[in-house]
């Protein structure tokens, strides 16, 4: 697009981005405030950064937050792939109806998945319970247990069904993109199918792999209803951590720990996006 | 040849089964039985008593969707005729907040509306309130913002408006330039172009923005509890109070979400309907 940016539009700009981070701004500068206070400001401390590394519910929670987006991100990508190769070679007629199930996670209200979830696993549970109960009965040997819970196996489940699609809606318009003759040419010079998948198809959807990848790390951090639901009792992430908090009174070391995530996450950006433009430089270097 | 490589679906098309398709089948299947088991339509009867809420959840997300498309759209207009550098920067800035979990963004609002809060303060320290005082003869000491329909409103908008900005840009963004050339060159002026051509075709961006934030914010419970305190109450509050909550009720709480569901999904094949046959017009 023609570039013809006038001064009213950067000001605009600005003042949306004003809107997007002035309550980060007042998170991180609260977090160094030396008072119970979120409004008044009463001199200069670090005591909440030490507090926050002193809190055993609120790191633990910080742990179950990243261990499941990590690990959710980790499976999801690879799961998402594997599908997205298998819906481009299905037949259209399968492929249509299955993509709209698909899309259901990403379109339906996320109360409306976390609910619906609890129900399943809730009456997973009680099936179980009948099934092992008649199952300990009936012999000795084998004693399965018959009481089972919501906790960090429901909340992984939960987050890769809303990561899954994300990654796969970026797979495959790769996969689309993509020239089909070099397969066909990989597997003529005498590749295997597998071998020119990997490398042949894989480096040429690898950023709808990462962009994928990607958007389900940020929705998966982001995520509070379907965890909430799917979580049980005994297992919190930091999202519901505050969240029961706001009943009573929410703590400054919740600002502090959102100060670190935020800090952590910019320091990350910054760092991959100089790498990239530094790469993008060096090949228009090589161009010319 | 091809239909085995197929079968790599094959997996997730089980786990779609078991984590999609069954959960929103127990959530009919509760939706349309009551506690001691059995059909019953009483779940749907007594939903009557919640118009006020239905009611009001749809107005306030609609306000929200309004607001964000009207911020939205011309943000992402002009981060698109922006330097490459600039773009990426700009995406990255507006996706950034997300990765701080939503509920400590919207609690820091909290701290920013409270009748005690910074905003107030600040407006008391410039001496607005003394001003409105002496010339309405009026007693005020702040602004009463949290816990107002307003408040939940902003919200709403703050939270969900990268999900709006986000697809109108990467629709804009990936449009023709010759397109745009083409019709300046056939003479049309700037406002001309936009409304003919940039418009139109930005509309599936547009829609595909309209739904995912009026999705989350019809559905929202968080916002509501956090920014709209007691009194403003939305169909996610309800929900919620029905299977965590002191009002334990699965059932209605089912059949209030199934409600729910069908009557976004209907909005939303109307207004996809809508959009496409736009769409089809644009190319004839």
């Amino acid at each position: 697009m023609s570039a013809k940016p006038s001064r009213l539009n950067r000001v605009l700009m600005a003042l949306v981005f004003l809107f997007l981070y002035a309550p980060i701004f007042v998170l991180i500068v609260f977090s160094f405030n030396d008072s119970q206070s979120r409004t008044v400001w009463q001199g200069f401390t670090l005591r909440w950064y030490v507090e926050l590394l002193q809190d055993r519910a609120i790191m633990s929670a910080l742990w179950t937050t990243l261990l499941v987006s990590l690990l959710a991100t980790a499976i999801a990508t690879v799961a998402g792939t594997m599908a997205a190769v298998g819906f481009f070679n299905m037949k259209k007629r399968w492929r249509g109806p299955i993509l709209t199930v698909n899309n259901i996670p990403m379109t339906n209200a996320d109360i409306v998945t976390g609910v619906s979830l609890c129900l399943l696993f809730v009456a997973f549970f009680a099936g179980w319970g009948d099934f092992t109960r008649w199952f300990n009965s009936l012999q000795g040997l084998v004693h399965l247990p018959t009481r089972l819970h919501m906790g960090f196996g429901t909340l992984l489940i939960a987050h890769l069904t809303f990561d899954i699609p994300y990654v796969i809606l970026n797979v495959m318009p790769k996969l689309r993109q993509m020239d089909k003759n070099l397969i066909d040419a990989a597997q003529d010079l005498g590749c295997t199918w597998m071998q020119a998948f990997w490398k042949v198809v894989l480096p040429e959807i690898k950023p709808g792999i990462v962009s994928g990848a990607l958007i389900a790390f940020t929705m998966s951090v982001d995520d509070f209803v379907i965890s909430y639901f799917t979580a049980g009792s005994a297992t919190s992430t930091l999202a519901m951590v505050v969240y029961g908090m706001t009943k009573r009174r929410i703590s400054p070391k919740i600002n502090a720990i959102s100060s670190l995530l935020f800090v952590t996450v910019l320091t990350l950006l910054i760092v991959v996006n100089v790498r990239e433009a530094r790469q993008e430089k060096a090949l228009e270097e090589r161009k010319l | 040849m091809k239909n085995r490589r197929a079968l790599f679906a094959v997996p997730y098309v089980g786990w779609l089964a078991l984590f999609v398709v069954a959960p929103i089948v127990m959530v009919v299947l509760y939706a349309f039985s009551s506690a001691a088991g059995g059909f019953t339509l009483e779940n749907f009867s007594r939903m009557g008593a919640y118009a006020v809420v239905f009611a009001r959840s749809f107005k306030l997300a609609l306000a929200a969707t309004l607001i964000c498309l009207l911020i939205g759209y011309p943000v992402a207009y002009m981060i698109s005729r922006e330097s490459q550098r600039f773009q990426r920067v700009a995406m990255m800035l507006i996706m950034l907040p997300m990765w701080m979990n939503f509920l400590l963004r919207t609690y820091s609002w909290m701290s920013i509306l409270e009748n005690t809060g910074l905003l107030n303060r600040l407006f008391s320290a410039i001496g607005l309130f003394r001003l409105i005082n002496a010339l309405t003869g009026a007693n005020l000491e702040y602004f009463p913002m949290i816990n107002t329909q307003g408040a939940v409103v902003l919200g709403m908008v703050y939270n969900y408006l990268p999900f709006m900005i986000l697809p109108i840009y990467s629709v804009i963004e990936k449009m023709d330039a010759s397109l745009l050339e083409a019709a300046r060159d056939l003479g049309a002026g700037s406002a001309r172009v936009f409304r003919k051509v940039i418009l139109p075709l930005s509309l599936p961006g547009v829609l595909s923005g309209v739904t995912m934030v009026f999705v989350p914010s019809v559905s929202t419970f968080a916002i509501s509890k956090l920014l709209g305190g007691s009194n403003e109450l939305l169909l996610g509050d309800l929900i919620e109070t029905q299977f965590v909550g002191t009002a334990y009720n699965p059932h209605l709480g089912s059949a209030i979400a199934l409600v729910m569901m069908v009557v976004v999904v209907v909005c939303m094949a109307v207004m996809n309907r809508f959009g496409e046959g736009e769409e089809q017009a644009v190319m004839l």
